[in-house]
C-alpha cells in the first residue's frame, strides 16, 4: 500500500503552538517597551528630509584636521585589536573545553577563563572607554585599550569554540606518537582552528574600526569628538563630511578584510 | 645523506603475496590481558581480550563492525582507558603508567589510522616531522620551518621511504587517499618505531592503493624488523599479510592461529 504523501506544514503540538503565542507575545511587548511608533517615524520623514538638505553639500574646509582624526581612529582600531588577538590567544587555550585536561586545577582554570571572557564580552566598550578614560586620561590609549578589552571578548570566545571544534583525528595521531599536551594543541588544534581565527580576526578589525569611531564620543580619541562637536553646534555639512568618510574607512577596511580573507584562506602550507 | 641511507627508496619491493613466516621471536612486545571496556550504560565492547604480540611478527586482528578491534588497539595504548586488564609494551607494564613514562613507551608505537588524521592545513613534511614530538618536543618541532636539520633531512627521508618525496611541502588535504596514508606511515617512521599499529590502514583506500600501503607495510616488518599489529576486514589480506590471525567477536578473541594454518572460510565464519 502507497504511504500517504506528508504535509507540507506540520501542525503543531499544544506545547509548540503555545511557545509560538508566547514568542510573539514576548516580541510584542518588547516593541511596546521600545517606544515604537508609526506615527512618529512619519512624521520624522520631513526633519530627516530638512537634515540632509541641510547637511549637502559636505563641507570640506577641515579636510586636513579631519583626516588625522580618521588615521588616528583607524591607528586605535588597529592597535586595539592587535592586542586584543594577542591577549585571547592564549585565554582561548584554557577556555576552550577539554584542551588542558580534566583534572581539578584544570577545570578551575577553565572555569575562570571563560568566565573573564564573558565579562571582558558583555560590558560594552563604551563603557570600557569610559573606564580607561578615568584611569589613563582622555585620548587615544583610552580607546585603544577599550578596543583591546572588547576583542578578547569578542576573539576569545570564537577562538575558544573553534578550538573545541576542531577535528579530534589528528590530536589523537599526536597524542598516540607521545606528544604532550601543548604540542598537540599547537600542532593539531592552533592549525585546524587557523581558519576560525583569520576570519574572526578581521572581523574583530572591522568592529573595532566602527567602535572606535563611537568612543570618540566620550573622549577616547579618534574622529567621534569631532563629529559630537559638529553636530552640538548645528554644523551639520561638517557632520555630513565625517560621515562619509567613516563611511569610506569602514567600506575600505570590510573591502580589505574580504580580500585577506580570501587570499589567507587559500594560503600556502607551512 | 646520511639520514637518507638509513631508508630504502619506495617501489624497489614487489608486491608482497603469501609471505614467508616469519619465525616468531620469544620476546613479546605487546601483552594484553584481560582487557574489559564497556561504553554508554554498561554496554561492553571488550570482555576479557588476551592476545600477544611477539617481536618481528605481523599479526592481523579480523571482526566485524563493533566486534572491538580498534577499541582492543585504542586500549592497548591507553588512548582509551580500559576498565580493567593489564597491557605490557616491550615487557614494560603500562597499565599505571604516568604520563611521563606512557610518553616514552607511545613514542616507540607507530598508530597508523583509518582516517589517516593528518593535521590538513599543514604540509606534508611537518606532518612527518610531528612523528618525532614524542622524543622531543616544544616549538622546534612544531614546524619543519623551526626544526633541526637533521629531523628535517630524517622527515625527508620518511617520505623518501613512502615513495613521497615530491610531495614534502604539499598541504595534506590536498593529497589523494593513498598519498595520505603514506604520508601517515611515514610520520610513523619518524618515531623510528619498534613496532607499527594499524587500524584498519586500508579500510578508506581503493584496492590499488590499499595493496600499495599493505606492500609498504610488508617490507617494514620483514627489512626492518618492525613488529606490526593491524586490523582488517578483508579476510584475504589478513591471510597474505600476517604471521597470525586473532578473529574478535563480541568484545573477545575467539581465534588466534597461525595465518598459514588457516583459509579464508575458516575466517569469514567470524563475520556475521
Amino acid at each position: 500500500m502507497a504511504h500517504k504523501l506528508p504535509g507540507r506544514i506540520e501542525r503543531p503540538g499544544a506545547l509548540r503552538f503555545t511557545t509560538y503565542v508566547a514568542l510573539a507575545a514576548f516580541m510584542i511587548w518588547a516593541f511596546q517597551g521600545a517606544g515604537w511608533s508609526v506615527s512618529a517615524l512619519v512624521s520624522g520623514g520631513p526633519a530627516m528630509a530638512d537634515f540632509l538638505a541641510r547637511a549637502w553639500p559636505p563641507s570640506f574646509e577641515r579636510m586636513p584636521q579631519l583626516s588625522g582624526a580618521l588615521l588616528e581612529t583607524f591607528q586605535m582600531a588597529l592597535a586595539g585589536t592587535f592586542i586584543g588577538i594577542v591577549v585571547s590567544l592564549p585565554l582561548a587555550i584554557l577556555a576552550a573545553r577539554g584542551l588542558i585536561g580534566t583534572s581539578m586545577p584544570s577545570r578551575a582554570i577553565y572555569t575562570g577563563a571563560r568566565l573573564l571572557i564573558a565579562f571582558f564580552r558583555t560590558v560594552p566598550d563604551l563603557v570600557w572607554a569610559l573606564v580607561f578614560v578615568i584611569t589613563v586620561g582622555l585620548g587615544p590609549f583610552a580607546g585603544t585599550l577599550a578596543i583591546a578589552v572588547d576583542t578578547i571578548g569578542f576573539c576569545g570566545r570564537f577562538f575558544a569554540e573553534a578550538m573545541e571544534d576542531a577535528e579530534k583525528g589528528p590530536q589523537e595521531a599526536l597524542t598516540a606518537a607521545g606528544a604532550r599536551k601543548i604540542d598537540t594543541v599547537f600542532c593539531a588544534v592552533v592549525p585546524a582552528a587557523m581558519p576560525t581565527f583569520i576570519t574572526t580576526s578581521l572581523f574583530a578589525l572591522e568592529k573595532a574600526t566602527r567602535s572606535s569611531v563611537v568612543l570618540g564620543l566620550v573622549g577616547a580619541g579618534g574622529i567621534g569628538i569631532e563629529l559630537k562637536v559638529a553636530m552640538d553646534f548645528f554644523d551639520y555639512q561638517l557632520a555630513m563630511t565625517i560621515i562619509l568618510m567613516i563611511f569610506i574607512l569602514v567600506l575600505l577596511v570590510e573591502r580589505i578584510g574580504s580580500i585577506s580573507r580570501t587570499r589567507l584562506l587559500e594560503g600556502t602550507s607551512r | 645523506m646520511m639520514a637518507q641511507a638509513l631508508f630504502k627508496s619506495a617501489g624497489a619491493k614487489a608486491p608482497a603475496v603469501n609471505p614467508v613466516p616469519v619465525p616468531a621471536s620469544t620476546s613479546v612486545d605487546l601483552n594484553v590481558s584481560g582487557l574489559h571496556k564497556s561504553f554508554g550504560k554498561g554496554q561492553a565492547v571488550l570482555c576479557g581480550v588476551t592476545f600477544a604480540v611477539h617481536h618481528r611478527e605481523a599479526v592481523a586482528m579480523i571482526g566485524s563492525n563493533g566486534a572491538g578491534k580498534s577499541t582492543a588497539l585504542r586500549c592497548a595504548l591507553r588512548l582509551i582507558e580500559p576498565e580493567a586488564g593489564t597491557v605490557s609494551l616491550f615487557e614494560e607494564n603500562i597499565s599505571c603508567a604516568g604520563q611521563k613514562q606512557l610518553r616514552a613507551v607511545r613514542a616507540e608505537v607507530g598508530f597508523v589510522f583509518q582516517k589517516h588524521n593528518l593535521v590538513p592545513r599543514l604540509s606534508a613534511l611537518t606532518n612527518v616531522v610531528h612523528g618525532n614530538l614524542g622524543r622531543s618536543g616544544g616549538i622546534r618541532g612544531w614546524s619543519h620551518s623551526f626544526t633541526s636539520y637533521e629531523l628535517r633531512a630524517r622527515a625527508m627521508a620518511c617520505l623518501e621511504r613512502v615513495g613521497l618525496a615530491d610531495q614534502a611541502m604539499k598541504r595534506a588535504d590536498q593529497l589523494s587517499g593513498g598519498q595520505s596514508q603514506r604520508v601517515a606511515i611515514a610520520r610513523a617512521l619518524m618515531q623510528r618505531p619498534r613496532m607499527i599499529v594499524a587500524d584498519e590502514p586500508v579500510a578508506s583506500l581503493d584496492p590499488v592503493a590499499g595493496r600499495e600501503v599493505m606492500d609498504l607495510f610488508h617490507q617494514l616488518t620483514r627489512e626492518e624488523g618492525i613488529t606490526l599489529l593491524f586490523t582488517s576486514h578483508n579476510v584475504q589480506q589478513a591471510l597474505d599479510y600476517a604471521d597470525r590471525i586473532l578473529a574478535i567477536k563480541q568484545g573477545e578473541i575467539v581465534l588466534n592461529a597461525p595465518s598459514s594454518t588457516l583459509h579464508s572460510g575458516d575466517l569469514n565464519k567470524h563475520y556475521g
